[in-house]
């Protein structure tokens, strides 16, 4: 729809937290950020990477949601659960290969990033996007990243085997395909 | 919306409960709520139309019918005809010298035609076994939900005329003059 898409570029992440300040002014969730900063390996390295929501393709939250509460819109943005539906029991946050969706413990519902939805569904970019001093997070026309940017953008993520196609996409460098990651790696961290 | 579902390796439950929005075949409470609406609109409307044209009906006009060749029918025999129009069979039964009765033939159950056996003195139904009395059209046994329409009758010098059809209610009794498939629905001048 109105023919922008959003990237997501680890490697301009410069940690300024914009956008989590950006996100937490919308009234929907006033004080709570839905996009979070954080730092990949703080002891060795200052390197930052911001998670929006990657509206993936088939939506591994809304499949294990047991009360219907997740749904994806025409144009691909997976929403927030619906409050008369969630029951709070944290499955989707469990499940999200991306670690997005948010558990308001106060509100007895989850709350994720949808992309503005209300923003973006009328042709706004999304507040973080706007306020990016480096447009780490850039909601622009593909033609327009194809032009400036040397990496290029990927849908298709492993996780192990896992494979994920998501509606955001992220710059990688050219040589790839795919991102793969590989969680076991992550959850092995420092044993045997 | 596909009324049969197609075989599918997903199943059923992930069909009804769709993740894509797009795909929800759910009634919500507020669809519901205008199908109710609508649904009972267009019962006031049926039934203010009903009401108008019960107000406007046409009292249904026969007209008289000679029938031919009725004095010759012996007695206990019988003669048919159509009344009041050319596909609507009929049949005349001469019960005594100079009492003759004639009835609708299609039988009011399924349309087959009616016999008059004289020996019980009733007409009979072969197709289902629903027996008529031959004196009202009454419903002995059987199926038929209503007496037979009897077809009036009268004596104009040596002819046998039918001037009219009368449609017995279901129990009997009083007779109701109702619209007759193939009756002129012209106003009477």
């Amino acid at each position: 729809m109105f023919g922008y898409e959003f990237y997501v570029d680890p490697s301009r992440c410069i940690g300024c937290k914009a956008c989590e300040n950006a996100c937490a002014e919308c009234d929907t969730h006033r004080g709570t950020p839905m996009i979070h900063v954080d730092f990949i390996d703080r002891k060795n390295t200052i390197a930052t990477v911001p998670t929006v929501c990657m509206h993936c393709r088939n939506p591994t939250c809304a499949q294990v949601c047991p009360a219907d509460a997740i749904k994806m819109t025409d144009d691909g943005v997976v929403q927030s659960s619906m409050k008369p539906r969630c029951v709070a029991c944290n499955n989707c946050v469990l499940a999200c290969p991306f670690g997005v969706p948010k558990m308001m413990v106060a509100a007895e519902q989850m709350m994720k990033c949808d992309m503005c939805y209300d923003r973006t569904s009328a042709g706004k970019r999304p507040m973080c996007a706007t306020v990016c001093p480096s447009q780490a997070l850039a909601y622009v026309e593909p033609e327009a990243i194809a032009a400036t940017r040397r990496d290029r953008p990927t849908d298709v993520f492993f996780f192990g085997r896992e494979r994920v196609t998501t509606k955001v996409r992220m710059m990688a460098p050219a040589a790839r395909d795919a991102i793969a990651l590989d969680v076991a790696d992550y959850m092995w961290e420092g044993g045997a | 919306m596909r009324l049969f579902r197609r075989p599918s390796a997903t199943p059923l439950w992930r069909d009804e409960f769709a993740i894509d929005q797009a795909e929800e075949r759910y009634v919500n409470r507020r669809q519901f709520a205008k199908f109710l609406v609508l649904i009972s609109l267009g019962m006031l409307v049926g039934n203010v139309w009903i009401a108008i044209r019960s107000v406007f009906r046409r009292e249904p006009v026969f007209e008289p019918h000679p029938i031919a060749g009725a004095a010759q029918t012996p007695v206990g025999g019988v003669k048919l005809f159509s009344y009041p129009g050319e596909h609507d069979p009929c049949i005349l039964v001469r019960t005594a010298a100079d009492t003759f009765v004639a009835y609708s033939q299609k039988c009011t159950h399924l349309s087959c035609a009616v016999l008059y056996v004289p020996e019980a003195r009733r007409l009979e139904c072969p197709c289902h076994e629903g027996y008529f009395a031959v004196e009202d059209g009454s419903v002995l046994q059987g199926p038929p939900p209503r007496p037979l329409p009897r077809i009036v009758l009268e004596r104009r010098g040596a002819e046998l005329v039918a001037t009219g059809v009368e449609i017995l209610p279901r129990r009997g009794g009083h007779v109701a003059s109702g619209s007759y498939p193939g009756a002129s629905t012209e106003r009477r001048s």
